[in-house]
């Protein structure tokens, strides 16, 4: 074990995987020698040869049109959008060629897309986007979303091993803020939700950067929190057996609310679970809005610690 | 309205073509004739199916284009790649999908290559080296340029081929690809198949410039070759293989054709002047191919007779096929187990024996 921030785990799994796996390799805009916009990247190049980490011209598309060719032959691509915003230009690739190719005629189609996610930091509307919810509505996309460095490293290793399309949504605002232990060598996590802390007056469901709000909103209550982990599949047991457990939930997205992915959550719990509420189920989640550039604005939109804690008293009162 | 002008047969060749013969023994001019023989039966036959009722949804086919798909896909080896788009049922041909399967592919049968989950032609067999095309064009270009990619990642002496029309042309993917084949000196040939419409709309309506004049921008050649000339059109691609294979990077092929019938069944294609299409009916692919084959002394006839007996028994048992279950509906979106890369197909041609 060794302590390693989110962004130092997500490096070390492309490391373990290029080492263990020649079919694995690294593409995107700046990831050679510049060691990528965040520097995921960094020293991979120097390692593996600018073959297998392998800056490639400016274009999304193409990116994931090209890793769609090569996992069809044999290699396993991992591509990174510079940040999830830019997955848009590749939308239609992965949509439509990607997911599809599976179920249309049987041909596997291995291939990561990294995508550097989320706000907090003045990104403005086109480097703070959350765009999970388009991926989990397109069939045979696979959607993960890590909030620690453990599960960061075990779930892009896991993305890497699998043989479909996984869009691999990395926070950015967990990059350097977040710090734990990871196990050496290589492991994989499963796609499944994890309980990050046991309680039993209510259960906060969150992904990625809300697992940690959430947990800090909750601090001295009993309350349990669920880590998705996964989005696709989606952990629908785990959901349904805390709930049955507290009785009461609250799912937070950081992603604009209409069709997020905690909508999702709230239609499983409202058709599965509606015996077992003893409350309405209560959701936090960005307003339908562009993310804002200017501080105040941006704060006055992305789910806040304040906001969750107020949902969950609401809650815990009801 | 513009009239397109399609350049008469032979006017821009690529280099080689008067070599084709040679590399060409009768045997292979013969394998050519057939699979054509065997795209135009094979679409006849699905289109009176279509027109009886029995084929669901749309019908698209490549009635007067035999000679892209075929004679571009002869030149393709074992362990190369192929991407085809809809009008290139001949590469699925050649490659050795049976036309039984593809038959039941258009009635949407559970025998069909991809057992009614897709239909018309967009299918493609993995056993074979054949990736199945989507509906927004040219997306499969930068699926080949990956193939293509991975191959040189590798070491490989192997190509990727893919097809793409005068439409697609003017969305981003053909760009995308084209530049990254250029930067990265990539083994991809693209054998743009200039039919003269995309859909409705005219060359004149599609671009300003001819875009076998961009392949020079992007660092690879461009030559234009005659589509209704199935020797020609493998000649072109056969020189544009050996480049790829030698690192020497891709090349982008023109072959110009003509769309014969509407884009769909539906399609009366009222807005094609009549005296076009006059034009090209005298310039038919497989005609041209069967006065050479008769030339050697075979009987065409015969091959004729033959192909329509193979495909109406294809059809018989295409139609005795069973439909999908509705059960399977949902099964197979996502795969399982270890992934299984494309596999080799066949590859007729003499040279490669």
């Amino acid at each position: 074990m060794a302590a390693m921030t989110y962004l130092e785990a997500i490096s070390d799994a492309l490391r373990e995987e290029l080492r263990a796996d020649p079919r694995v390799f690294v593409m995107g805009e700046d990831v050679g020698a510049f060691g990528g916009a965040f520097k995921v990247t960094d020293g991979l190049a120097e390692e593996f040869g600018e073959a297998r980490v392998m800056d490639t011209p400016l274009a999304e598309s193409a990116i994931v049109g090209a890793a769609v060719g090569a996992a069809v032959v044999g290699m396993r691509p991992v591509c990174e959008m510079q940040f999830a915003d830019f997955v848009a230009c590749g939308f239609d690739q992965l949509v439509n060629v990607a997911g599809k190719t599976h179920y249309r005629f049987g041909l596997a189609v291995p291939l990561v897309v990294r995508l550097p996610s989320g706000g907090g930091f003045s990104g403005g509307p086109f480097h703070s986007q959350n765009p999970e919810a388009w991926f989990m509505h397109a069939p045979g996309i696979k959607v993960l979303a890590p909030s620690t460095p453990e599960d960061a490293k075990g779930l892009l290793t896991a993305a890497i091993r699998d043989p479909n399309p996984v869009v691999f949504l990395e926070h950015k605002h967990l990059y350097r803020r977040v710090r734990g232990e990871v196990p050496a060598g290589t492991y994989e996590t499963p796609m499944s939700a994890r309980v990050a802390r046991v309680g039993s007056d209510l259960t906060v469901i969150a992904y990625g950067a809300m697992v940690h709000a959430a947990l800090e909103a909750t601090e001295g209550m009993d309350v349990e929190v669920l880590d998705l982990r996964s989005l696709v599949p989606l952990d629908e047991q785990a959901i349904l057996a805390s709930v049955a457990k507290t009785s009461k939930v609250l799912i937070v997205d950081e992603a604009n609310e209409t069709c997020a992915a905690g909508a999702q959550v709230a239609a499983l719990i409202a058709e599965r679970a509606f015996e077992q509420l003893d409350g309405p189920i209560r959701r936090v989640a960005t307003p339908d809005v562009p993310i804002p550039f200017s501080p105040p604005l941006e704060q006055a939109v992305l789910p806040s610690v304040e906001r969750i804690r107020d949902a969950c008293r609401d809650l815990l009162d009801y | 309205m513009d009239v397109p002008s399609p350049r008469p047969a032979g006017s821009a060749v690529a280099d080689g073509h008067a070599d084709a013969p040679a590399r060409l023994l009768p045997a292979d001019r013969v394998e050519l004739l057939r699979r054509m023989l065997l795209m135009r039966a094979i679409e006849a036959r699905a289109l009176a199916l279509y027109k009886q009722g029995r084929v669901p949804g749309s019908f698209y086919d490549g009635f007067g284009q035999e000679a892209v798909s075929v004679g571009a896909a002869f030149a393709m080896g074992p362990r190369d790649r192929l991407c085809p788009l809809h009008r290139d049922l001949g590469a699925h041909l050649v490659r050795g999908v049976e036309p039984a399967r593809i038959l039941a592919q258009y009635l949407g049968r559970a025998t069909g290559v991809t057992g009614g989950r897709d239909g018309n032609v967009h299918f493609g067999d993995p056993a074979v080296g054949v990736m199945g095309m989507v509906s927004m064009l040219p997306d499969m270009m930068c699926v080949a340029t990956g193939m293509a990619m991975a191959f040189k990642l590798r070491g490989e002496a192997r190509v990727a081929l893919t097809w793409c029309g005068d439409g697609a042309t003017s969305r981003g993917d053909f760009h995308e690809a084209m530049n990254w084949a250029g930067v990265q000196r990539l083994p991809v040939v693209f054998v743009l198949e200039n039919n003269q419409f995309a859909y409705s709309t005219p060359l004149a309506k599609q671009f300003a410039v001819d875009p076998v004049e961009r392949a020079a921008v992007y660092g690879f050649p461009g030559v234009t070759v005659d589509g209704n000339d199935a020797e020609a059109v493998f000649e072109a691609v056969r020189v544009a293989r050996e480049r790829a294979r030698a690192g020497e990077g891709p090349t982008l092929v023109e072959a110009v054709t003509m769309r014969m019938h509407g884009h769909a069944a539906h399609d009366d294609m009222r807005y094609v002047p009549p005296e076009l299409l006059a034009a090209w009916s005298e310039r038919d692919p497989i005609e041209r191919q069967e006065r050479r084959v008769a030339a050697l002394g075979e009987d065409v006839e015969a091959l004729r007779a033959s192909v329509d007996e193979e495909v109406e028994a294809a059809a018989a048992e295409a139609l005795a096929a069973p439909m999908p279950d509705p059960a399977d509906a949902t099964r197979g979106v996502f795969a399982t187990g270890e992934a299984q890369p494309l596999g080799d197909g066949r590859a007729p041609w003499s040279g490669f024996a």
